[in-house]
This record gives structure tokens, C-alpha cells and sequence, in this order.
């Protein structure tokens, strides 16, 4: 219990643990309970509408810590996360759209959309990814190693600050061109939808998005504490020395670059999987998903709930898509300009964010 | 050359990651001398920072470098630790270890710390945080990501603090502390990492006669167990610790000796009060 015991307790105090358990027991008793066991008419019944928003915002969380751990914490600012999210769900979609079968418009074994290009069989790229576990190696595997070669290349040329931010938001929107050509193999603009099943079950059932909700909750409830496990440990401290002062790290014998990409690799497959948990949920992937603006709009939720703090980030997703659900429908047309409004009021007077109101003063442990 | 000739031909092991071991003590100072300059010259755009400066320094010893503006003081210290490239000559720290083949990680990780003008720490890090990162140990990823203190690195950062004056503030964050005693943090940090030769540039800038005596006394102690190499325009303070002063000026040495020497040296005079 030694090591073990000392771990927890430095990853939270008592009542982290408290709270994070609650979080659990809301997430995987509560809502199941609430959405499949309750009438409909009851008080305390769930809708599925909740259900699938809420599944939606904590994929939409797991992408704020991912960012949170290279911005927040390593001053590496990318607005081209959204590409790792859409590559993991489109990974997924792959595996989803094999799952369709026959039951496709055209009756074919081929999807729809490569029926329709007139091709006769499976570019060699879709090989195998009619096996789950496949597709799951490269939900993971995908936007790691393009995390990874890129950062490997960036990083070693010590491209910093704003140019790494304009070169991430480029590298989205290549791909994103990319995914929009029919030829590229990925159903073109369209993307890929009216998936039928996952692993056998059909995928529009109460049963089966519950329990997608719920393997989403338990994904961003072990992000959250592999995320703290890492900032709180003396790696984390180097991450946050090299966003204060990088030359001095350098001068301490540390390699910032193999630092930099170590979390930068971590925090794309973070948001590959993220992106694999939301394409089922959301039914739908297509190359929207990279566009620039989507990428921004992540580094948006992190600064509104506080860069640097994990919760925070999981606050600032949450609270951000939150308005935009109530918003795009009460007002669609004003839902980009309170967007901006936001990131300008957050920029201007809350650069701690939301979670910086929480707590005034950031006293330090020792 | 110069891997199979340290005493642990693994620590620098073919151009391994910087960082990648913890170095044993290889530094070869049989000729008494841990640092060899010779003919360096450095230019930028045509202007000759370093024109065939020489320069040695003893192990264990302390030396002050004075020098006008624009007489390659910094520059020299760039080529040291390996952020500045030298057009020509050649670096060696000890007998053995060619410091132009090495990257910056590389060279503080064999034993040469360097302070800059402006201190900088790690300013959302505590006191003891930042000596904790700067402490000598394996500096890979995944060694900081399982990294724990020990009782001995405790005592090791605690004799620091103590060193340092800073004991009575270890957990206040660094950006709290005032100017003079982020100087002395940023000493106690270079010394976590058990340099043999610490360059101090501008170490008593900006300091009160109090903090600048405590410095001076803290660079004295220092001497014997490190080189120490002190960058300095403060006339005072160099008088108060140096044994031995060299002078640049345009790139070059222009006088080295004592104090007393080198204050009465003409071509001296004249660089520093003539014109």
C-alpha cells in the first residue's frame, strides 16, 4: 500500500478524491439509471437528447486536458489539435462504416460513397479495418505518429510561439483539402455517416449510446488523473519550466525537444481517442472537423476555463459548448460573435480563466 | 578523439541524447588547467566579436574578466557553452574534451555552469523546485516521469539553500524573490548541478552593497572546489575577490596579472581612460 498510497495522495488531497468519485457515481450510476431505468414522464428522467449532448461535451473535455497539457502547461500553443481529433474519429468511422455490411443504399459490401466513385475494392489503406481492435490501434497510432514526426521536425528546428501556431493551423487545413477530395478515399465532404452497428450492437439504441456515454466518462475521468499524474510529477515541472523559461532548461541538461514532443505525441493521442469516442456518438465525421476554426475554438474552451489547470480545462469545455448548444439555437446567427466577445473579455480580464475565479490565489506547495 | 579518451568513454557515448547519462566525473585536469581557449575568433556580419583570443584557466581557480563594452566578454562565454560557434580555434575543457563538438545541453551536462546578466529562474517554481530541476541526475524523459527524492538529494538541496541564503524562503515561489536573490538562486541552481566551472556574467548587477559583499563572499567559497569565472564591471567588487584579472579588449587579451598589475598597465589605462 506504500507506493501505491503515496501516489494517490499525490495526485489529489482528500476531497479530490471525494469529488472524483462523485463524478463516477454520477456519471456511471446515476445517468443509466436515470435515462433507461426512469419513465419518461418522471422528474429525474434523463432524456437522450442530454445523454448525447453531454457524451458529445466530454469527448469535447478530453480534447481541452490534451490541449491543456501542451498549452496550459508547456506554453506550446497549437490551433491544430482539431486534426488529431477528426484522424482518430475518422479512424473509427472506418471501422463503423466496414460495420454497415450490406445494408448500405446500394446493397454493396463497398460504403456508399466509394460505390458511387465506381470503385471495385478497398484501397489497400482500409485493410483490416473491419476488426475493432484494429481500428482501434489506429485511432492511437494515426495522430501519434503524425504528431510525432511533426513534432519531431518542428521541435528540432526550435520552431516556437506564434509561428508553431500558424504552421499546426496550416497543417490542419492541408489535411483537411486533403479529406475533401473524393480520390483521397474518405468519402469526400461528405465523410462518413449512417453507421449502423459497433461490435455487434445497433448503434442508435438507448442501450448502446449509454453505454458509449459511460466508456466516454470513464475516458475522461483517467485522462483527468493520467494528465495530473504527469504534471504532478517532476516531468511536469520540467514541461512547465521549459513554457517559463526554455533556455534555462537547456542550461540545466535537460533536452527541451525530447520533453516537447514527449507531450505533444501524448496529448494528439489523447485527442485521437477523444475523436473515436464522439464519431459514434455523434453519427457523423467529415472534413469539417479540421477546419481551422475548429482548432481555435479548442484553445478557446482552455483559455475561458484556465490555462494550466486541468479541471479548469474540463470547466472551459464544458461551459463553452454548454452556451453554444443554447445559443446556435436560441440565436445561430450571433454564436461566432459571442464567441470572439468571450475570448476577448477572457483574454482581457480573466487570463487565469474561469477556474482563476475559483480560486484567488494560487498558493504554492511546497 | 575526444570519446575514447575521457576516463568513461560511455558518458558521452557517439553523440548520445543530451542529457542521456549521468556523467561521471571525466574532466581530465592533469596539466592543472580545466579550460583551454586558443586562437578563437568569432565574427558577425564582419564585426570581429573574438579576434585569436587565448585564454586558460586553472582548475579550482578564480578569475575575474574586465573589459570594456564590445570587448567580447560575453561572446567568449557564448563559445563556451557552445551557443556561439567560433569561426576558428579551438575549446577544450580539461585535456580531453573538444567543446566545439558538443550542444549546449551537452556541455552543462560535463560540468560548465553558466549565469547570465539577467537572472533567470524559474519563476512559477518554488525555491526548492528550482534547485530540485537543476540538480545533477538523469535528465531524461521518462527518468523525470518516475523521478522521487531521496534523502540524500534532499540534504543536497537543503546544503544549497543554506549556501545561498535562501533556506528561510525554499517554498516561496521564485518570481517573488527580490533581484539579488534570484542572482544567488540562479548560483545555487548552477551548483545542484556540481559544475567545475561556474561562468558568472554580471553577477552583482543591479545589487546592494550588502547583497554585492555577500556575492563576493559566496564566490570566494566557491573557489578551490570550482573554476570560477567571473564577468564583471564592477571595479570594486573585482578588486575584493580577484586573484588574478584578465583584461579584453577589441576580442583579444590585452593584460592579465593581479589587480595591482593590470590597473597599472599601461595599454590598460589607456583603453579604459585614454581617448
Amino acid at each position: 500500500m506504500g507506493p501505491l498510497g503515496a501516489t494517490i495522495s499525490r495526485l489529489y488531497g482528500r476531497r479530490g478524491w471525494i469529488a472524483l468519485a462523485a463524478c463516477a457515481l454520477i456519471l456511471f450510476v446515476a445517468f443509466p439509471l436515470a435515462n433507461l431505468a426512469l419513465p419518461q414522464g418522471s422528474l429525474f428522467h434523463v432524456s437522450d437528447y442530454s445523454v448525447a449532448l453531454i457524451g458529445k461535451i466530454m469527448c469535447y473535455a478530453i480534447v481541452a486536458l490534451a490541449m491543456d497539457l501542451v498549452w496550459g502547461y508547456t506554453g506550446i500553443l497549437s490551433l491544430g489539435h482539431g486534426l488529431f481529433f477528426a484522424l482518430g474519429g475518422y479512424a473509427m468511422g472506418m471501422y463503423l462504416m466496414r460495420m454497415i455490411g450490406r445494408e448500405g443504399q446500394y446493397q454493396s459490401e463497398l460504403p456508399d460513397f466509394m460505390v458511387f466513385l465506381n470503385w471495385k475494392e478497398y484501397p489497400w489503406y482500409w485493410s483490416f479495418t473491419d476488426h475493432f481492435w484494429y481500428a482501434a490501434l489506429l485511432v492511437v497510432l494515426v495522430p501519434g505518429l503524425l504528431a510525432f514526426v511533426f513534432g519531431f521536425f518542428a521541435f528540432r528546428s526550435r520552431i516556437k510561439g506564434v509561428y508553431f501556431s500558424i504552421i499546426t493551423q496550416a497543417l490542419t487545413f492541408a489535411f483537411m483539402l486533403l479529406f475533401f477530395r473524393n480520390d483521397t478515399g474518405f468519402g469526400g465532404n461528405n465523410g462518413f455517416t449512417d453507421f449502423k452497428r459497433i461490435l455487434g450492437f445497433h448503434i442508435a439504441t438507448a442501450e448502446t449510446r449509454m453505454a458509449l456515454f459511460v466508456a466516454t466518462g470513464a475516458v475522461l475521468l483517467l485522462t483527468l488523473l493520467a494528465a495530473r499524474a504527469i504534471v504532478a510529477s517532476k516531468l511536469g515541472r520540467v514541461l512547465t519550466a521549459i513554457r517559463d523559461a526554455e533556455s534555462r532548461v537547456m542550461f540545466c541538461g535537460y533536452n527541451p525537444v525530447h520533453y516537447k514532443l514527449f507531450i505533444w505525441t501524448v496529448s494528439a493521442v489523447i485527442c485521437g481517442i477523444a475523436g473515436a469516442l464522439y464519431v459514434p456518438q455523434v453519427g457523423i465525421i467529415n472534413p469539417s472537423e479540421m477546419s481551422p476554426a475548429n482548432s481555435i475554438e479548442i484553445a478557446i474552451w482552455v483559455a475561458v476555463g484556465g490555462r494550466g489547470s486541468l479541471v479548469g480545462a474540463i470547466l472551459g469545455a464544458g461551459l463553452v459548448n454548454g452556451a453554444k448548444s443554447l445559443l446556435t439555437v436560441a440565436f445561430p446567427e450571433y454564436w461566432l460573435f459571442f464567441l470572439g466577445l468571450l475570448f476577448i473579455l477572457v483574454t482581457l480580464f480573466l487570463p487565469q480563466g474561469v477556474i482563476g475565479l475559483l480560486k484567488p490565489s494560487r498558493a504554492k506547495r511546497t | 578523439m575526444n570519446a575514447a579518451a575521457i576516463n568513461d568513454p560511455d558518458s558521452f557515448g557517439g553523440g548520445a541524447a543530451a542529457g542521456a547519462r549521468v556523467l561521471a566525473p571525466g574532466i581530465d585536469v592533469s596539466h592543472k588547467t580545466i579550460l583551454y581557449l586558443e586562437d578563437i575568433s568569432v565574427s558577425f556580419d564582419g564585426f570581429k566579436a573574438l579576434n585569436k583570443l587565448s585564454l586558460d584557466i586553472d582548475n579550482g581557480e578564480l578569475r575575474c574578466i574586465i573589459g570594456p563594452n564590445g570587448a567580447g566578454k560575453t561572446t567568449m562565454m557564448d563559445v563556451i557553452t557552445g551557443k556561439t560557434r567560433p569561426d576558428s580555434g579551438s575549446v577544450f575543457f580539461g585535456q580531453t574534451i573538444d567543446l566545439a563538438k558538443l550542444t549546449e545541453a551537452e556541455i552543462a551536462h560535463a560540468g560548465i555552469g553558466r549565469k547570465f546578466q539577467k537572472p533567470t529562474v524559474f519563476e512559477q517554481h518554488s525555491v526548492f523546485e528550482n534547485l530540485e530541476l537543476a540538480m545533477k541526475t538523469d535528465k531524461r524523459v521518462r527518468a523525470s516521469l518516475t523521478a522521487r527524492l531521496d534523502s540524500a538529494q534532499h540534504d543536497r538541496i537543503a546544503d544549497t539553500l543554506r549556501l545561498i541564503h535562501l533556506a528561510g524562503v525554499a517554498g516561496r515561489d521564485a518570481g517573488l524573490l527580490s533581484h539579488g536573490q534570484k542572482q544567488w538562486l540562479e548560483i545555487g541552481m548552477l551548483l545542484m548541478q556540481e559544475p567545475r566551472v561556474l561562468l558568472l556574467d554580471e553577477p552583482v548587477a543591479g545589487m546592494t552593497d550588502e547583497e554585492t559583499e555577500r556575492t563576493g563572499e559566496l564566490c570566494r567559497t566557491l573557489a578551490g572546489k570550482h573554476s570560477v569565472v567571473v564577468v564583471e564591471h564592477d571595479m570594486d567588487f573585482v578588486a575584493g575577490i580577484a586573484n588574478k584579472v584578465t583584461v579584453l579588449h577589441e576580442g583579444s587579451v590585452l593584460a592579465e596579472g593581479s589587480m595591482g598589475e593590470v590597473q597599472n598597465d599601461a595599454r590598460v589605462i589607456e583603453v579604459y581612460l585614454g581617448r
